[in-house]
């Protein structure tokens, strides 16, 4: 018993000795700090959670191909994140519109790297990588869109400069102090600033390339072409659902124990609305609850309240939640009449409720006005849309975007990659 | 010595499987098939969209026997497949073998078959 209190009393006087400022600081800097930690380790699981829920709604002939994009985005992202993104996004006092810090990272040189970084919150380092992660996140959504028909090269040499310049420049706006923060336009975690941003070049993507070869008979009527693995989607949706406690619960910047748990619980009321609502919608409209539907209302419900996790109510969390389950099945039917062939319903997802989930909080919040709002969506449309449409314009003109018809039949996995996801196992492919 | 090769319904095999062993024909192929034939085809739901399958999940049943078998085959697979009346029920072809030979002791014809 002694030595137990002798042994108290040395860790003790260990833990708290050496500090020279204040003791209650320095546990609560070491606290924030490892939960920012934490939520940058998640959101980079949900880069798992995209590519097997990518892979999981595509055709087995195409899965070592998305696997590929999926994993060489997040080491695209972050390098060029690193290289001048970071610098971009958060360029210290600028004109609001553009703006740059300089390449590379530099942190600032004593306490103003550590603890007086950001009053305390997270180091400068801890900073870099957890908006390094939401970089990355941005760029993958473009891949399920553009899936089964896209030129591997092409689409990484939209995305290097996607998410190396539009991502940040957009960011920059309103994270980095920009015009519309000015304004008081509020995007708590990225429900237009990464998931509209994705989803524009999703959308220009997928209507620039045309439907994938057999999704349209010759009269025009729609055909399914079905996913290959819905396993392997439902471990997708799970871990992004996952990953969006450190994408949501970390952008609080801080452990702030009241912040962090509201944002937890509206997070997760609105998922699980997201799925009751795009479960009641399938179900009434397709006479079958789908699947894939569901898979999709629950994300659908993530991005809506992303925006307003943090100033919402939870008991609208779930009309935010639910109605983003409703948007999201409508979206899917509608793309496919409209031609505009989406495989995995990133657009939908992403830039739809994005687009929800951005006004709701004008809606549901009075420190917020809903047509500031609506200058952001369209502020953020506009340049997206355009942006990516030069840029997928110009990569067509100059190398092509599409594949060959040829390839596109046998497959991505042969045509772009010569090697097989499913060696050994028989694949109807061509049917 | 004959080649039956039927064309079944695959939810059907556990039973015309049974029916067999107790007609005493033990060996037997089972090959999973997709086919199209008289029924009606069936309808199927993916994001939104129904649309029809026309090409069906079938299972190939291919069973090598001595002539005085034959029958006791075509019965196995009629009791089962004809119990209720619906379109769809598949074939039975017949074939004739002009040899057999078991591989590992390189018997012919009859003893091979057995």
């Amino acid at each position: 018993m002694k030595l137990l209190i002798l042994y108290i009393f040395m860790v003790g006087g260990f833990l708290f000795g050496k500090s020279t400022t204040t003791t209650g600081d320095e546990a609560l800097f070491v606290v924030n700090n490892t939960w920012m930690l934490v939520s940058a380790f998640l959101v980079f699981i949900m880069h798992l959670g995209f590519a097997t829920l990518e892979s999981g709604l595509t055709q087995a002939k195409n899965t070592v191909n998305i696997l590929f994009k999926n994993v060489s985005i997040v080491a695209i992202g972050i390098l060029t994140y690193a290289f001048c993104g970071f610098n971009i996004m958060y360029p210290g006092s600028f004109n609001g519109i553009l703006g740059f810090g300089g390449f590379g990272l530099s942190v600032p040189a004593g306490a103003a790297g550590l603890i007086g970084y950001a009053g305390g919150n997270y180091t400068y380092f801890t900073d870099f990588i957890f908006q390094a992660m939401f970089a990355a996140t941005a760029a993958t959504i473009v891949s399920g869109a553009v899936a089964e028909r896209i030129k591997l090269s092409s689409f990484l040499i939209f995305s290097a400069i996607y998410v190396a310049l539009i991502y940040p420049i957009a960011g920059s706006w309103t994270w980095g102090a920009g015009w519309l923060g000015d304004k008081n336009f509020h995007d708590f975690a990225g429900s237009t600033l990464v998931h509209s941003v994705g989803g524009w070049a999703a959308l220009v993507g997928a209507y620039i390339l045309g439907p994938r070869i057999g999704k349209y008979s010759k009269s025009g009527a729609i055909k399914p072409i079905l996913g290959h693995n819905m396993p392997l989607a439902t471990i997708g949706v799970f871990l992004l659902w996952f990953g969006w406690y450190g994408f949501n619960g970390g952008s609080v910047l801080s452990a702030d124990p009241g912040a962090v748990s509201l944002v937890f619980v509206t997070t997760t009321l609105s998922a699980a609305a997201g799925v009751v609502g795009a479960m009641i919608t399938s179900w009434y409209i397709s006479k079958k609850p789908d699947l894939s539907m569901i898979l999709n209302g629950s994300l659908a419900g993530l991005v809506g309240i992303t925006a307003g996790a943090d100033c919402i109510s939870p008991t609208n969390s779930i009309i935010v939640g639910f109605i983003s389950g409703i948007i999201v099945v409508l979206a899917v039917i509608q793309l496919d009449k409209l031609k505009i062939d989406d495989p995995v319903g990133a657009i939908s997802v992403h830039l739809f409720c994005g687009v929800w989930g951005t006004l709701s909080v004008g809606i549901f919040s009075s420190d917020y006005s809903v047509s500031t709002q609506l200058l952001g969506v369209s502020s953020y449309g506009a340049f997206c849309f355009i942006s990516s449409f030069v840029l997928f314009k110009v990569i067509d003109l100059l190398l092509g975007l599409r594949v060959t018809e040829e390839e596109e039949i046998i497959g991505l996995d042969i045509g772009e990659h010569e090697m097989e996801s499913y060696a050994g196992f028989q694949i109807f492919s061509a049917e | 010595m004959k080649l039956v090769i039927a064309i079944i319904q695959p939810e059907e095999l556990p039973y015309i499987k049974e029916e067999l062993l107790k007609r005493e024909i033990y060996k037997f192929t089972v090959t999973n098939a997709k086919g199209q034939g008289k029924e009606i085809p069936v309808q199927e739901v993916y994001r939104g969209i129904s649309h029809e399958i026309t090409l069906l999940k079938k299972v190939r049943l291919e069973i090598a026997v001595n002539n005085e078998y034959v029958d006791s085959v075509v019965d196995a697979i009629t009791t089962v497949a004809q119990k209720d009346g619906d379109k769809g029920r598949g074939k039975i072809f017949i074939l004739p073998i002009e040899e057999c030979i078991r591989i590992r002791t390189g018997e012919r014809g009859k003893e091979a078959i057995g």
